[in-house]
């Protein structure tokens, strides 16, 4: 196999593993911070389920969910579902895996924030939402930015698993080349399209966070 | 005409019994400072008249129209929370730390609320906050972000913002506090200014000199309670030595 076949090979892998990321991060973004609320919440019960959800899915491998999310509909209701549940069952449980993740951050964020400015917005007569949506949450962001940015780089990382359920992502993919020309120069070439990959991501994430540089 | 009515106003946090007991009403165009030292309780006679804690006893009135009142056993009993709304547009608070909104520009944080809260148009929020910051001198920082200005020139921000909204009667909860002198004096010209137009005002401060040349009525707080109310004459003449101490501790 020429070097240049192996690219077009891993370039449809690549496709795949940005397909994950991409869905994931869209997904899982706005999840956490519904989960976040959840976290934060005067109810007890809410309080406490959402707790354990994060600790489930922050204290188990992401592997053994992607596997539960695949197997346990069949397991625990008899569903049939079809080989197109496969490519749903990866973003399923990537997007609860990380929602967890980035509920923490959103908390971290949340609770940062000084009390003075829910003050000043309720005295301006603001209601909740609107003190939320206008007032806190673009603060919110600006604080957490980095942090996202370490999650999302580790996502992208993280795609690879989805060969757990036989999706074909770039590093299936660099396996079997590897595994059948006897050679790890395809894995060499994925870890090279991974970093250039993460490179693209922090610096896209650099530019958001200059762009939120407007204020201190 | 009464802007505000405080009638046995009581608050505790937790088992500490902050305020004891605290009745005042201020008339309209009337300025009333509240003197005393720290821990007096002065500060959260202001934050439970903004309704930033709630009293546990007392009534509490704004243009005639409770927003809460005591019941049978003694304790409050507020409006249903979409009926105090419509109080907030009675008052304005300035916070000692300012808290403007670090993400907007003076003009926004001095709009955003007129239109968010009060459907305000755009235009009209801006012409009214360009009034204001003239009056303020600070037009030519209309495009600058909180963290650009001083601390004198933030807290006149806040001034505008709170004014923007056209409240009936504007708090200062210690506005100078976090200055130095020299910032202070330019916040407290925008007081005297506000002043002389006839804004109802209360002011919880420890500039001394100023609550005398500025207040119509002044009131003395300690542990909780009112110790002494007059007029400044009154209050800087008082026989009463606790107060007189106090004060004096000041003049130097």
């Amino acid at each position: 196999m020429n070097i240049a076949v192996m690219f077009l090979e891993l370039g449809k892998g690549f496709i795949t593993t940005v397909e994950i990321f991409m869905l994931t991060l869209i997904f899982s973004l706005p999840l956490g911070l519904i989960i976040s609320f959840g976290r934060m919440s005067k109810n007890c019960i809410l309080r406490t389920i959402t707790k354990f959800y994060i600790s489930v899915m922050r204290g188990t491998p992401l592997m053994l969910q992607l596997i539960v999310v695949y197997f346990g509909p069949f397991y625990v209701f008899g569903l049939q579902l079809s080989r197109s549940y496969r490519f749903i069952a990866v973003i399923l449980a990537f997007v609860l895996n990380y929602a967890a993740y980035f509920a923490e951050i959103y908390r971290s964020g949340i609770e940062s924030m000084p009390k003075g400015q829910y003050e000043a917005a309720k005295v301006l007569g603001y209601t909740k939402g609107q003190t939320f949506f206008k007032i806190i949450l673009p603060q919110v962001i600006k604080r957490v930015m980095p942090s996202i940015t370490n999650e999302t780089i580790t996502l992208v990382k993280d795609t690879s698993l989805a060969f757990v359920l036989s999706i074909v992502e770039m590093f299936t993919t660099a396996k079997q080349i590897a595994a059948s020309e006897t050679t790890i120069m395809p894995l060499m070439v994925a870890g090279l399209f991974y970093y250039i990959f993460n490179l693209a991501v922090a610096l896209g994430m650099e530019l958001i966070e200059r762009k939120l540089n407007y204020y201190r | 005409m009464k802007i505000l009515e405080i009638n046995h106003m009581k608050k505790s946090f937790d088992k500490l019994e902050v305020i004891k007991d605290i009745s005042l009403s201020v008339n309209e165009g009337e300025v009333l400072s509240i003197i005393g030292p720290s821990g007096s309780g002065k500060s959260t006679v202001l934050r439970c008249a903004a309704m930033l804690e709630k009293m546990n006893s007392g009534d509490l009135i704004y243009l005639g129209e409770y927003a809460a009142h005591n019941n049978t056993e003694g304790k409050s009993v507020y409006m249903a929370k979409k009926e105090l709304r419509r109080f907030h547009k009675y008052y304005g608070l300035v916070f000692q730390n300012f808290n403007l909104f670090p993400h907007y520009t003076v003009l926004k944080n001095i709009t955003d609320a007129p239109m968010t809260v009060d459907k305000v148009s755009k235009k009209e929020a801006e012409e009214r906050a360009m009034v204001l910051l003239k009056k303020l001198g600070l037009e030519d920082k209309k495009e600058a972000y909180p963290y650009q200005l001083s601390g004198g020139q933030q807290q006149r921000v806040s001034i505008a913002r709170a004014l923007a909204l056209q409240p009936k009667i504007l708090f200062f909860d210690e506005p100078t506090s976090a200055l130095d002198p020299e910032l202070t004096g330019e916040v407290l010209k925008v007081i005297k200014e506000l002043a002389k137009e006839k804004m109802t005002m209360i002011i919880v401060t420890h500039e001394m000199q100023f609550a005398k040349e500025l207040s119509d009525r002044i009131i003395f707080m300690e542990n909780g309670k009112i110790q002494e109310e007059g007029t400044p004459e009154q209050i800087f003449s008082t026989e009463n030595t606790r107060v007189k101490d106090f004060i004096g501790k000041f003049a130097g």
